[in-house]
């Protein structure tokens, strides 16, 4: 399989060059849970996190995938850098690679951010989340913990539940799920489930009405309500979680064994009922832990340049640090 | 004197394609024929070219005064003779705003002395072009204005665009609009549709900027005066200007040669691909270009809007709206419009000469007397 020299999206991306991703994530799994985290891989690599947007759970998660396979990273983060000084992003991005990073992961509110820098600098880039585009590393988590739990990724009926229009995981996922066939149903308040949502991939239907939306389902992704990319005047609460929020009745709709996905970080009482977040259907805490390995697996392959038929850093037993 | 050999004249006021020479004397275009000699005169030879009446754009930003670190008038008038215009008209959004007779004083003195071709402003409709009191308009008519406009943003309401026709009616003027309805408009950065959303740019529905057409030839038949809307870029606010023509109202409307080549399926994160209003859907493209043929669009104008590098070398939804087009309008016409027959040679001549003429109540041919402002191109490039 040919090396990816950037992870910008996953639109771009073939079916096998996902599998190969998860594939190399699978071993970092199990890895998460070795007493001693720590790889010699990366050593000596540095991997440059800049986040032009708050960010917790993905910016912790990219620095603690990149310590954990060895390499350094420089932190930047939009409140504390020289952006607020009216630097541009082209400058700031050329200062931090002029430090000589190994790769850079960047977050940014305006999408087409990471592709933008990735045109300009001659590191790799990880897109780490831009604007209402696409956030790879979050689809290709939630694909790993689809496979875990139901044993396969292919051709499931998945519901993406609450506010698509504005959501960057929904677009990531709508593209991955639907390159392994999966069904997809799209539901929300009207305005935030646009038609030309359809368009994005085949077998991508919407609805305005929950209780069909999950009818059948067999993973039900729930988005998170972004009020800060929100432009339209908001939707009270109180109306949102009356047609909107996934209870524990609602999701008896569902099949059985649905799972039930949420990218974090959760409001409780709005999108997402206390008893589906902590419920036995619920994948969220895996999908924090599996960002991890898919994290490292990105890592190691962007920028420690493996060949692919390589042995697997987290099962070469020579390879750990000392 | 100049004497033109051998070139083929393409003049749509006397709907002349033939080959004919023009002898210039001065200022003046002395005569026509087949033919010519005049003793003494410099001879151009135009062999293989064709001669028309000088280009005329009636959408550009020259940026001065206030915005010369973007274009200046001195440049962007270079610009616009290597492009083949011998008329510019420049919108007010500059800095100050092109709101009192000094500021038109100041721009028409200044291309005096550093312009390539003619420059004719257009004077801001409103004070500051805020949309509330009506701007000195008298007062800078008497300084050069050819027409008004709050370009860069749509005259604000409706109560404020009828004292304008009005006023304006009296004192001969066109009133040029920018339509868009800006709550619709909202921080938008693309036009909506599915390119849009997958790129997960904000979009701009089509209906921002036919709403605001609608209005205008409602106003424009409420008060009989003069209407052009700048830079169309959908079928609906065409077909607002279509109904307006079969009333009989005094409404005119230009293209923009980005709108009938490009598409928004076209748009990538590239923010030359970022201008205002933005790229259409196909359908619209198809509809501008049928306008184009059956003669409801009235002119080509450029719309060129330059932006310093830097400023447009940033995120897109950061950057600001506006692509530059003086040198690739005659080109994109021939090659969009022409060679793919959509549309003939006369009739792009006529959208670059008499089409915007009569939108400025002005006649544009070669005939004896006139002003000796003649492009010559060829029709023939890479």
């Amino acid at each position: 399989m040919q090396h990816l020299s950037h992870l910008l999206g996953i639109e771009d991306l073939t079916r096998e060059q996902i599998a190969f991703i998860l594939d190399q994530a699978k071993p970092f799994q199990e890895f998460q849970r070795y007493p001693l985290k720590k790889l010699a891989t990366l050593r000596g690599k540095t991997v440059a996190v800049a986040f032009f947007e708050a960010s917790t759970r993905t910016r912790i998660s990219f620095t603690t995938a990149a310590a954990r396979l060895g390499a350094d990273t420089m932190a930047l983060q939009a409140e504390a850098s020289s952006l607020k000084k009216g630097e541009s992003l082209i400058d700031t991005v050329r200062t931090l690679e002029a430090m000589r990073p190994d790769g850079i992961v960047i977050r940014h509110s305006s999408s087409g951010a990471p592709e933008f820098v990735a045109k300009r600098l001659e590191i790799p880039v990880l897109n780490a989340g831009d604007g209402a585009h696409e956030h790879p590393t979050q689809a290709l988590l939630d694909a790993l913990t689809i496979r875990d739990r139901k044993g396969k990724i292919e051709d499931w009926h998945v519901t993406i539940l609450g506010d698509v229009l504005h959501s960057r995981v929904a677009r990531s996922n709508i593209h991955l799920l639907s390159k392994f066939g999966a069904k997809i149903t799209l539901c929300g308040p009207a305005m935030w489930v646009p038609r030309e949502l359809e368009d994005l991939a085949p077998n991508v239907r919407r609805t305005t009405r929950t209780e069909e939306a999950l009818e059948g389902a067999d993973v039900v992704l729930v988005l998170r309500v972004q009020t800060e990319r929100i432009h339209e005047p908001a939707l009270a609460a109180e109306e949102y979680i009356l047609g909107y929020q996934l209870t524990a009745k609602r999701l008896r709709l569902a099949r059985p064994n649905a799972l039930v996905l949420h990218p974090g970080p959760m409001i409780r009482g709005l999108e997402i009922d206390s008893a589906v977040a902590d419920g036995p259907q619920s994948g969220v805490l895996e999908q924090v832990t599996n960002g991890l390995a898919v994290r490292m697996a990105l890592l190691y392959h962007l920028i420690g340049r493996a060949p692919a038929d390589a042995p697997h850093p987290a099962k070469d037993r020579s390879n750990a640090s000392d | 004197m100049l004497l033109i050999k051998n070139g083929r004249v393409i003049d749509p006021a006397s709907e002349t394609d033939a080959p004919l020479d023009v002898l210039l004397d001065g200022d003046c275009i002395s005569r026509t024929g087949a033919n010519l000699s005049a003793q003494g005169a410099e001879i151009v030879d135009a062999k293989g070219m064709i001669v028309a009446p000088g280009f005329i754009d009636l959408h550009c930003h020259l940026r001065e005064p206030g915005q010369e670190l973007s274009e200046t008038i001195e440049t962007g008038t270079r610009s616009a003779a290597r492009g083949g215009f011998t008329a510019v008209c420049c919108m007010p959004n500059t800095q100050p705003v092109n709101d009192s007779a000094s500021v038109t004083r100041g721009i028409v003195e200044r291309a005096a002395a550093a312009a390539s071709v003619r420059v004719w402003p257009v004077g801001a409709a409103s004070v500051g072009s805020k949309g509330e009191a009506l701007a000195e308009i008298a007062a800078m008519k008497d300084a050069g204005i050819v027409a008004v406009s709050d370009d860069g943003k749509p005259i604000a309401t409706a109560r404020l665009m009828r004292q304008v026709m009005d006023y304006c009616n009296s004192l001969g003027l066109p009133v040029i609009d920018h339509c868009e309805d800006s709550s619709l408009f909202a921080g938008g950065v693309m036009r909506e549709g599915p390119q849009s959303i997958r790129l997960g740019l904000k979009g701009i529905p089509a209906q921002s900027e036919s709403i605001c057409a609608g209005r205008d030839v409602e106003v424009a038949a409420l008060t009989g005066a003069r209407l052009h809307i700048a830079h169309m870029s959908t079928r609906a606010s065409l077909d607002c200007v279509r109904w307006a023509k079969k009333q009989g109202l005094h409404v005119t409307c230009e293209v923009t040669p980005h709108h009938f080549t490009l598409t928004d399926e076209d748009v990538r994160y590239d923010t030359r691909y970022k201008m205002n209003p933005p790229l259409a859907s196909r359908e619209d493209r198809d509809a501008l270009i049928a306008g184009l043929a059956d003669g409801s669009l009235d002119a080509i104008a450029t719309d060129h809007a330059p932006h310093h590098p830097a400023s447009k070398d940033v995120e897109f939804d950061r950057a600001p709206f506006g692509i530059i087009g003086f040198e690739t309008a005659l080109s994109l016409g021939l090659a969009e419009l022409v060679n793919s027959g959509r549309i003939s040679l006369m009739r792009l001549v006529q959208l670059f000469t008499t089409g915007p003429a009569r939108v400025l109540g002005l006649d544009r041919k070669i005939a004896p007397g006139e002003p000796a402002d003649l492009t010559i191109f060829s029709t023939d490039f890479e």
